[in-house]
């Protein structure tokens, strides 16, 4: 037996990318198999982690609950993407650096691109909106202390770069 | 001088690649590779009578499948007992594919190797195995009953029993004749590490060179290395393995090997194809390890101030089905449990019992929060049996700063004397009082109580043996373009070891640490290591990387000094800045990566450093060795001991029994500090994990032996709504065992976060008489409990 296999395209990180994949590829698999966009990581593959966590048309899903070719046709935007246009560290990442908002690393994609999406929402949490801002996401190394700090930082950060210039 | 880097809160130097998705975590490699998957036992204890593949064998992309059967050699043996003990009698250890019997539900059956992952599962799902179901063995009451066995050669389940005393006379005497006495029983449930990365293994094999190399998501890539070369059969020096970025390990990772971490690379010398498998979620819940699972039975002798003569401890802990980690837990808890106390005459005995199970094997903390529930529930017992404060009762039994190094007079998990080398608990105890509001709790209590809230507070206290041997080591070179490279053989999980291990090099060669690369858990750079865990990787590494780098110090002066010429003497160089300069004259000086050249006697000049090198005289003269290098091992006497104490208020609600944190506070010593923002990140998320297991994680088998809440919709690890802001304060009492004066802190936050909230439960519960003795403790339970009803 051979899978039938289905024309994808996907603008992700604003870039056009197009591939061939069974029906049943997941939209995470997708992005790390088939389009060797590692960042995005697997943390449970049954919807509860959140380390999956990719923005479809600005709004966050979990990429394990998805399946590749219902994203035909959509936008996405993975930790890869959250970077500055130049390449350096978007304003979420920035903050994660500053303070301390990672160890392993392992679930800080989805954090990134929940906050992300988030700051977009609400520019100026407070401090208990930040962590509510993050409840849908595990992480087993920080205790989340700093993550909730990151958040703020970064809507901080985010502020600021985009402030006109003088 | 240049600044000091130890001590600083420095921002770590991995995260930007990990932040912008540059991580390389084990299945981010490999994309090509082919992928296994597994058959795992579906079933607690059964024969395998039959295993047909027969409808598995026309899925597309399917290359391979193995059972026992096809195993050769080494690799169809049982795997090996990595920490054997003496009163570890009747130890067996898993097959690496079973081989006719299955011990507990997830065991692997059958391996499955396919084009990709979607391929290799829709095989193993048509592969029929026929069971012959056995009774299983399930919890520790069945364990102790011994109705059923586990393994029909193992009376009574006992896989070993031990004693320990501590040599200040028969415990069960002084009990007698101490004034008062009481008898606790309590219970842990099990738990897990639950690392966000589950395990996972690729492996390579260059038939041309007859080089294997293998990645693994480990703690302990150099002694995954040897066991994969005995198990396959060939020469140590063939066989590489790596750590990549690994996503979290906690304890469950530092077991080794494997049998994936056998069968991966086994199957990719036999196809000549690379192969990797990544374990998911499910796979990690019911094949890798859990910890935690321990009754115990107190009997404790005391005084009218609450003073302790004597203290005899009997524990049973399940060890799971195998014991490939030996009984490394049960004797951590029957030591650690002594925490910052004198106990009079004490007395230990544990039993460690099998069960159809998965194993258990050190999870953070590994034994240590169960004994401090121990000793914690005990203090709390004699405060309330002789109307003392909790507080006082605890002081009355400390061990004294000028009674230090103390030696408790037993065994410790590394086979040397549980010799505390420093501390200082009364301030420890004085910092948590202020810290948590102890002293103010009653008005807070009184105000609570007039809204119709209830509130209490507890407080735990524990001792943590660190940076155990027998050894770490580390490489330090100077590349000619001034960039420093460390290697060590230990492994990182997001301990920080990039940075801290980089500030240690950049003190000793007077450089920043932006010039400092650190390279953990790569055997083709560091042969020779031990592995992280048990918060050993800082007080071991760090050692070493601060004696390889204090060689190569000294090398480079001698070797500055003959450039120098004029008389100088290496004595009276410093290095500072990145150059090598006269103390009393820095004008006179070269710059570090001068020196590296000169230190290699090949003269080509391939680059500007080398041309600018060509003006000084040769420095390298017989008897030396080539290169501004050197390798320094750190080999500590014993191990170090840190301590700390939690303070903990809880709000419990008169209805529905919710409870709820209002409060946590840590005070912690964990000697000289590398890196303050990294060990208060590892605070952080150590109390989380407490908390985890004091409020939410447990591991549910039913009586069938499966386990039923095998995800993480199921398995409730805490999210940022269920952790408290958590205020710390730390304290500083060198280590007296190692030059750096550094203690371990990986494990400190989660020791005695389950002994701290039980205590604040039952003090807001105190008026309903609610005694907790068994942990976690849901809503439900606490509800139970009101009501009067035992809590089994
Ligand atoms: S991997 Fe998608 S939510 Fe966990
Ligand atoms: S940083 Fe490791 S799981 Fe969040």
């Amino acid at each position: 037996m051979t899978e039938q296999r289905h024309q994808v395209t996907v603008a992700v990180n604003g870039v056009a990318r197009r591939a061939e994949v069974p029906a049943r590829r997941l939209l995470a698999d997708f992005l790390r198999a088939d389009l060797g966009l590692t960042g995005t990581h697997l943390g449970c593959e049954h919807g509860v982690c959140g380390a999956c966590t990719v923005l479809l048309d600005g709004a966050p899903v979990r990429s394990c609950l998805m399946f590749a070719v219902s994203a035909d046709g959509h936008d996405v935007t993975t930790v890869e993407g959250c970077r500055e246009p130049a390449g350096d560290l978007g304003p979420v990442q920035q903050a994660f650096l500053e303070c301390h908002g990672l160890q392993c690393g392992f679930c800080t994609p989805g954090f990134i691109t929940t906050i992300t999406a988030y700051l977009e929402e609400n520019p100026k949490p407070t401090e208990e909106e930040a962590r509510e801002a993050i409840g849908g996401n595990l992480c087993r190394c920080t205790g989340y202390q700093n993550i909730v700090a990151a958040v703020l930082r970064a809507a901080e950060l985010k502020r600021e770069r985009e402030a006109p210039h003088e | 001088m240049s600044e000091k880097h130890v001590g600083r809160p420095l921002l770590r130097k991995e995260d930007p690649r990990l932040l912008r998705g540059d991580g390389r975590y084990l299945d981010d490699l490999g994309r090509h590779a082919l992928a296994a998957a597994f058959v795992r036992s579906p079933v607690a204890h059964a024969r395998i009578t039959d295993i047909d593949v027969g409808d598995a064998l026309d899925v597309e992309g399917l290359v391979a499948i193995y059972t026992h059967e096809d195993l050769p050699g080494r690799i169809a043996e049982p795997l090996p007992l990595l920490i054997p003990h003496p009163d570890l009698t009747h130890a067996r250890t898993p097959y690496c594919l079973a081989d006719g019997e299955v011990n507990h539900v997830g065991e692997a059956v059958v391996m499955v190797v396919a084009t990709d992952r979607y391929l290799a599962e829709d095989a193993a799902e048509r592969i029929q195995v026929t069971y012959q179901e056995l009774p299983p063995v399930v919890g520790i009451d069945q364990a102790r009953a011994a109705e059923r066995l586990v393994h029909d050669e193992i009376p009574g389940n006992v896989a070993a029993r031990s004693v320990q005393e501590n040599g200040k006379g028969d415990a069960h005497e002084a009990i007698a004749a101490a004034p008062h006495r009481l008898t606790l029983d309590l219970a842990i449930e099990r738990s897990a590490s639950m690392p966000m990365e589950g395990k996972g293994v690729l492996a390579h094999w260059d038939a041309d060179d007859r080089t294997l190399r293998v990645h693994t998501s480990t703690q302990t890539s150099t002694s995954v290395r040897l066991a994969v070369a005995a198990k396959l059969g060939l020469p140590p020096d063939r066989v590489e393995v790596i750590a990549p970025d690994v996503g979290g390990g906690f304890g469950v990772k530092i077991v080794h090997p494997w049998p994936e971490e056998i069968l991966v690379p086994w199957a990719a010398m036999t196809l000549g194809r690379d192969v990797k498998w990544v374990e998911d979620r499910r796979e990690h819940f019911i094949s890798s390890a859990h910890e935690r699972g321990q009754q115990q039975r107190i009997e404790v002798g005391f005084d009218g101030s609450g003073r302790l003569h004597g203290l005899s401890v009997e524990i049973w802990h399940d060890n799971g089905a195998y014991v490939p980690y030996g009984i490394i837990v049960p004797i951590v808890t029957s030591t650690q449990l002594l925490g910052p106390y004198k106990v009079g005459a004490y007395r230990v005995e544990f039993t460690s019992l099998y069960t159809n199970t998965v194993i258990v094997t050190p999870y953070r903390g590994a034994g240590r929060p169960q004994g401090v529930f121990a000793m914690e529930r005990t203090m709390d017992a004699i405060a309330e049996h002789l109307g003392l404060d909790r507080l006082a009762v605890r002081e009355a039994n400390l061990i004294r700063p000028e009674e230090m190094p103390y030696d408790q007079g037993l065994v410790f998990q590394d086979g040397r004397p549980l010799i505390y080398d420093s501390g200082d608990y009364p301030t420890m105890m004085r910092m948590i009082r202020d810290l948590v509001g102890w002293d103010g709790f009653e008005a807070e209590r009184a105000a609570a109580a007039a809204e119709g809230r209830r509130i209490g507070i507890g407080v735990a206290a524990y001792v943590e043996g660190t940076g155990m041997g027998p050894y770490e080591g580390a490489h330090v070179k100077v590349e000619t373009t001034g960039e420093i490279v460390v290697s060590t053989g230990i492994t990182t999980q997001g301990q920080g070891h990039y940075t801290t291990l980089a500030q240690i090099a950049a003190d000793a060669l007077g450089v920043g640490v932006g010039d400092v690369t650190v390279v953990t858990g790569d055997t083709r750079r560091f042969k020779y290591a031990v592995g992280t865990f048990a918060s050993r990787a800082i007080v071991t590494s760090g050692n070493a990387v601060a004696v390889a780098a204090g060689k190569v110090a000294e090398k480079a002066k001698r070797i500055a000094a003959a450039a120098l010429g004029g008389g100088v003497r290496a004595e009276e160089l410093e290095l500072a800045d990145g150059v090598v300069r006269h103390r009393d004259d820095p004008a006179r000086s070269i710059e570090l990566r001068t020196v590296a050249v000169l230190s290699n006697p090949l003269r080509y000049a391939f680059d500007e450093a080398a041309k600018a090198a060509t003006q000084f005289a040769a420095a390298v003269t017989a008897g030396d060795e080539p290169g501004l290098e050197a390798t320094g091992y750190y080999m500590p006497e014993r191990s170090t001991f840190a301590a700390g104490a939690h303070g903990v208020v809880v709000e419990t609600d008169p209805e529905t029994a919710d409870i709820k944190i209002l409060r946590y506070c840590v005070v912690h010593d964990c000697g000289v500090v590398v890196n303050p923002r990294i060990v208060e990140g590892q605070v952080h998320g150590g109390v989380a994990q407490g908390i985890g297991g004091a409020l939410y994680e447990r591991i549910v088998y039913d009586d069938a032996g499966q386990l039923v809440n095998a995800s993480y919709m199921d398995f409730l690890i805490p999210f940022a709504t269920e952790v408290p802001h958590i205020q710390t304060a730390h304290m500083v009492t060198a280590s007296g065992v190692n030059p750096l004066g550094l203690k371990g802190a990986g494990e400190a936050g989660v020791i005695p976060t389950s002994a701290a909230v039980a205590s604040a439960i039952e003090d807001a519960e105190r008026d309903r008489a609610v005694v907790v003795r068994r942990m976690p403790i849901s809503p439900s339970e606490l509800y139970e409990l009101r009501k009067g009803r035992v809590h089994v």
